[in-house]
């Protein structure tokens, strides 16, 4: 038995039990649509806070948060911050979105769009950003499981054949499970990610340095502008970091699968009491960036950062160790991808192709055009994931940028009677737009500003403006869900 | 929507002054704080007290009668 062999079995054990798991959980209840994608609409307070734990702890945290703590150092504490901010925000918005959710059975974001500003074509519109600004999201997940089976087989085998193995297994297990069944998965994902979350963050610094404390005075002794910003970097200051944080927070439940996961709750309470409740979840997270700012010190030459918690769970532990870390690593992967798929897939033929192409399609159709839909997906998120080497966490950023555009649509949605559907509209088209010009060529940070920020304000400006210039129409007041809703 | 009280605007608020706002305040390495330095303390600090800060805005909701807590989850 070489020691990749042993590594690569335990991983795929690991994969196994949590498939059959999920495959078990999923084939209890009969698959419609509503219960392939929201469950029902019957889950309380800790399936829903496993579910979305889940779409937390993704190969971002694993992975990508260890890998800027060490090529990039201090902006790596924005993840830090924008955690706990990003909970504040839920806290206020996901319960009235979640009543929307109930009293009109809504399924997707799109979905919302279209009852609060009555537009099927602003809803296909934030279906088609939604799925485009997934792609990012779910290429790192794939990214992350290449580096996993890399690291494991010990260089043995390649990232592009292992991602095509991942994808493979994921789009199976998307299409047996539905999100029950990976709700369910969650389960062991989180319990093996927070034991070798807190096994490795713990001990890694104490065998090199002899403790967290010794590890840190190791790195101020070595490279002390390391640790604050703007870090290893020139340009992402603390200009960045205001803005930055401010972008992922307002846009953590932007993306379609976490304001999707709020349509899976039992009540809105429930949301409420989990928003209180889940910063405390966070505090994994600094444990991940002791890991790399550790590895920094000890393996100095790694080509790319986001390889630095495996090389050096390899480096420091038993190879059967490198296996269940790898595992709780893919499952890592997997989870959170399967529900962006599924989300993504169903936006595509609920909300972009189903209104748009073919409006005769029974739900049950629909239901077979979002598996097809989610093979394309993750085939083209795999083509990016083969033929690009940027961070996980950039490319984390770069689906922010996109998604946190729907912000301003939603937050005044639900808050506002005035704002309406052609404000949002060019809202939205402003601050893709922006995003897109700023960072194709290259011009991201902009002045020290994250251009997903920058989107962001001429949104809200465009957003503003518009609503203003326009007439108010008479049948405004009736289009506003809230009194409708608040008067259950 | 019914939008949420004041009080409960501003305990949401906090957390954003401490981890957000003040970055030019606290983005040092002293004073050193349990081996931590100081930015890394000051946020692991934020990530125990933004749940204190979101229970007290909870507290406001309730209280304005903006939320009747958890009648529906008792079976």
């Amino acid at each position: 038995l070489t020691p990749s062999l042993i590594a690569l079995s335990m991983i795929a054990g690991i994969i196994l039990i949590a498939s059959v798991v999920g495959f078990y959980a999923g084939a209890r209840h009969k698959m419609d649509l509503e219960q392939w994608t929201v469950g029902g609409r019957g889950f309380g307070l800790v399936l829903v806070w496993l579910l979305m734990a889940g779409e937390v702890y993704t190969t971002f945290t694993f992975l990508g948060a260890s890998g800027w703590a060490y090529s990039r150092g201090g902006p790596a504490l924005y993840i830090l911050a924008y955690m706990p901010l990003a909970y504040v925000i839920s806290f206020f918005i996901l319960p009235p979105i979640w009543e929307v959710g109930r009293k009109y059975r809504l399924q997707t974001q799109a979905d919302f769009f279209q009852i609060r500003y009555g537009s099927k074509a602003l809803s296909a519109f934030v279906a088609l950003v939604g799925v485009v600004f997934i792609i990012p999201y779910l290429q790192l997940q794939l990214v992350g499981l290449g580096i996993i089976v890399e690291v494991s087989s010990f260089g043995g085998i390649h990232r592009t054949p292992a991602m095509i193995f991942a994808f493979a297994i994921v789009a199976a297990f998307v299409f047996t499970s539905g999100v029950r069944g990976i709700a369910w998965v969650s389960v062991i994902k989180d319990f093996l990610l927070l034991f070798a979350a807190v096994f490795i963050g713990i001990a890694v610094p104490y065998m090199y340095f002899g403790g967290i404390g010794k590890m840190f005075a190791a790195v101020i002794h070595a490279r002390p502008a390391h640790l604050v910003l703007p870090g290893a970097t020139k340009n992402l200051g603390q200009t960045w970091f205001i803005s930055t944080v401010l972008l992922t927070s307002f846009g953590f439940y932007m993306w379609p699968q976490g304001f999707g996961s709020s349509f899976t709750a039992k009540s809105s309470d429930t949301l409420r009491r989990n928003a209180v409740v889940m910063p405390l979840y966070g505090i994994t997270m600094p444990l991940m960036l002791f890991v790399g700012l550790s590895a920094m010190l000890v393996l100095p030459n790694l080509s790319n950062g986001d390889l630095s918690l495996l090389t050096i769970v390899r480096k420091s532990f038993p190879v059967w160790l490198l296996g269940l870390i790898g595992g709780a690593g893919a499952l890592t992967a997997m989870v959170p991808a399967a529900i962006q798929m599924l989300t993504a897939a169903t936006l595509f033929a609920k909300n972009l192709w189903r209104p748009i192409f073919a409006p005769t399609m029974s739900d049950q159709q629909v239901a077979t055009l979002a598996r097809i839909t989610v093979l394309v997906i993750t085939a083209i998120a795999l083509i990016f994931a083969v033929y690009s080497s940027v961070t996980i966490v950039s490319l984390l950023l770069l689906g922010y940028a996109g998604v946190t555009q729907f912000f301003p649509g939603v937050v005044l949605g639900l808050f506002s009677k005035r704002v309406n559907g052609p404000a949002v509209f060019s809202g939205i088209i402003a601050g893709i737009s922006a995003v897109t010009f700023l960072m194709l060529t290259r011009r991201d940070p902009w002045m020290g500003w994250n251009a997903g920020f920058v989107g962001l304000c001429l949104n809200f400006a465009v957003v503003a403006t518009v609503t203003v210039v326009l007439p108010r129409r008479a049948s405004e007041d009736t289009n506003f869900f809230a009194a409708k809703v608040s008067s259950i | 929507m019914k939008r949420p009280t004041l009080g409960a605007i501003f305990f949401g608020l906090v957390p954003f002054v401490a981890v957000c706002f003040s970055v030019s305040l606290w983005d040092r390495i002293h004073p050193i704080i349990l081996g931590l330095p100081f930015n890394f303390f000051w946020l692991i600090l934020w990530m125990l007290l933004t749940p204190l800060c979101l229970w007290a805005a909870y507290r406001m909701e309730v209280h304005s009668g903006n939320i009747s807590p958890a009648k529906k989850e008792i079976h």
